[in-house]
């Protein structure tokens, strides 16, 4: 149900906005979305942070890129090829990283995401250094080029819907289950017979594909793509969004990514203070909402309005 | 051989650098168990305030280096005060998004405040690079040894010998126990937070003549400072100093036998290597729980 109303308000959304410049801006949406959905797996439910995502976002532009660009395959056939290699390198990297807990975590998905961006700068010969890759061609569906901005909405809210679903049936699982008792005590959830590690890096590796799905789409969508998009802010970027939005909360996700894309775009002096401001806004949400704006408000509406029944229940 | 003498040398100084900022983060692992993301943004505040007090405000040496080291110090006392004494739940990811929180507001601050540009200045003293042995060495670099040395050596002092360095120890060793003695633990962990982002200014302030320096400097410097902490042995104030010029030795090296733009990954590889291996680091006795 909430899902066939979500459709439905995609295929709203893409009948009635013509204007390109908000098509394009509500297709951004949905990729950043796809990004939160990703790391919230990872952050909120598992609890396993990442300051390294970007890495895994770049790994999956580039990888079409180099393929299209370089080799002229067709990105249909270098979707499965930047997917497997995300996982791949994930998985690769999970084993070892996913042993470190709290702040030794950090530091290291961070030192990744470091990397990452350094090979995507220093790696020129393939990956075009700091200048980028360029002519990175559409998507193509038969002979009918993706071109048209509400065409390109559609793909990318498509695989949005079908990542909420992905999710949601897995939140809803054993697995998801599990995930969450590893949110609140690793040994304990061992102790019930959860195979902690195998889990934790399983959903490194989904939270890690869905940002490589989310680079492509990204890729095939502006043609060029360079280090910059890919660096350590993009990594707190998608941190911020899973924060805001609330951990643990899959629509929550959808909120961060929008309010995130939204508010740059709302207010255009915003360019210079984007980073203090993000700065500002992790920290106030930390301090005081660590639920995130979609639970902490509610709790806060809960807890004044029963303030208020108690005063006039006892006068 | 002259070409290794010179990488050797180029690798102590920065290495020196990594060791104050590997201090930084070792004192307040000390006496908080907390890992502050934000290290790396004390060290561009104390580079950038002193190029603005020494350079452009032309205030004498060993004045702008205090204003600049007090200064910054404040800004970390408060970061504890404001941000960290007031989490509700002292969850270490909530800390970890805190600091970096704190680490992009001070980094957005100061791209505001001296804008997207990169500052050089000149070094501490006019004196010519000497010669050894056809290997050249700069007098900055001797300046920041020296300085480093007697940083280590007040740290060893404070914490072997006064009052209040051993109240922070045993703060460190058990936080209710020190309490039940009568140690304010909350002012020991607000200090602990001065001197540590004290320690990242002194960094950034000793760093600013042999590099250029601009608001984006900070998250590299702060995390090869980590590396060097980790390097060493998270907790060991020597561990740091080893870790430190460790890394600024080996980066030096890679740099001249291999290419310069893998400089800055060599800090992140050793990092992981570290991380998986010997997480308690080459000097590191206690058994960590990392795992």
């Amino acid at each position: 149900m909430k899902f066939l109303l979500f459709a439905g308000a995609i295929l709203v959304g893409g009948v009635l906005v013509k204007n390109p410049y908000h098509l394009q801006l509500l297709t951004f949406i949905g990729i950043y979305t796809l990004l939160a959905l990703g790391l919230n797996m990872l952050m909120g439910y598992a609890g396993q942070i990442s300051l390294g995502h970007a890495a895994f976002f770049g790994l999956g532009a580039y990888t079409t890129a180099v393929l299209t660009v370089h080799y002229g395959w067709s990105p249909w056939m270098s979707l499965p090829v930047a997917l497997l290699l995300t996982a791949c390198v994930s998985f690769l990297v999970a084993l070892p990283m996913l042993k470190l807990h709290g702040f030794y975590l950090g530091m290291g998905t961070l030192g990744f995401g470091m990397i990452g961006y350094i090979l995507f700068r220093g790696w020129a010969r393939v990956t075009g250094g700091d200048s980028g890759l360029v002519g990175i061609p559409p998507l193509s569906v038969g002979s009918m080029e993706l071109t048209s901005k509400t065409a390109y909405y559609f793909l990318v809210w498509f695989c949005v819907t079908v990542g909420f679903i992905v999710c949601e049936r897995i939140v809803g699982s054993r697995m998801g289950r599990a995930l969450r008792a590893i949110h609140d005590s690793e040994q304990a959830a061992g102790a019930m017979g959860v195979d902690t590690s195998r889990i934790k890096v399983n959903v490194f590796v989904l939270s890690a594909v869905f940002s490589a799905l989310a680079g492509f789409l990204y890729a095939h969508m502006v043609t060029f793509i360079s280090p910059s998009s890919f660096d350590f802010l993009v990594s707190v970027r998608m941190v911020t969004m899973v924060v805001i939005g609330g951990m643990a909360s899959i629509w929550g996700s959808l909120l961060g990514a929008s309010l995130l894309t939204l508010l740059p775009e709302w207010l255009h002096v915003f360019v210079d203070y984007e980073m203090m401001v993000y700065g500002l806004v992790l920290m106030v949400v930390m301090i005081f909402l660590p639920q995130g704006l979609t639970r902490g408000l509610m709790d806060a509406y809960e807890r004044s309005r029963s303030r208020y029944r108690n005063r006039h229940a006892n006068p | 051989m002259q070409e290794l003498l010179q990488y050797f040398f180029s690798g102590i100084t920065s290495g020196a650098v990594y060791a104050v900022i590997a201090l930084g983060f070792t004192m307040l692992f000390n006496s908080t168990g907390l890992i502050n993301f934000a290290q790396g943004e004390f060290v561009m505040l104390g580079a950038l305030s002193l190029i603005t007090l020494w350079r452009d405000f032309k205030l004498p040496l060993p004045l702008a280096f205090c204003l600049a080291v007090v200064g910054v110090a404040m800004v970390g006392i408060l970061l504890e005060r404001l941000a960290i004494r007031s989490v509700r739940k002292p969850h270490p990811i909530v800390l970890v998004i805190i600091t970096v929180g704190a680490s992009i507001l001070l980094r957005g601050v100061a791209m505001l405040h001296w804008g997207k540009d990169a500052y050089s200045v000149r070094s501490f003293s006019r004196h010519p690079p000497i010669e050894i042995a056809g290997a050249t060495l700069l007098p900055q670099s001797l300046w920041i040894l020296a300085i480093v040395l007697l940083i280590v050596a007040g740290l060893q002092f404070f914490y072997r010998r006064t009052l209040t360095g051993k109240a922070m120890q045993a703060c460190s060793i058990n936080r209710k126990a020190a309490s039940l003695l009568g140690i304010g633990s909350e002012s020991m962990v607000l200090l602990a937070f001065g001197v540590s982002a004290a320690m990242g200014a002194v960094g950034g302030v000793l760093i600013a003549p042999i590099t250029m320096s601009g608001y984006d400097m900070g998250t590299l410097l702060g995390l090869k400072g980590f590396c060097a902490a980790m390097l060493g042995g998270l907790g060991s104030s020597w561990g740091a100093v080893v870790g430190g010029l460790l890394l600024g030795i080996l980066e030096s090296l890679g740099v001249g036998f291999f290419s310069s733009s893998l400089k800055d990954a060599i800090a992140f590889l050793l990092l992981l290597l570290i991380l998986y291996v010997r997480p308690s680091g080459l000097l590191g006795v206690k058994a960590v729980h990392r795992f």
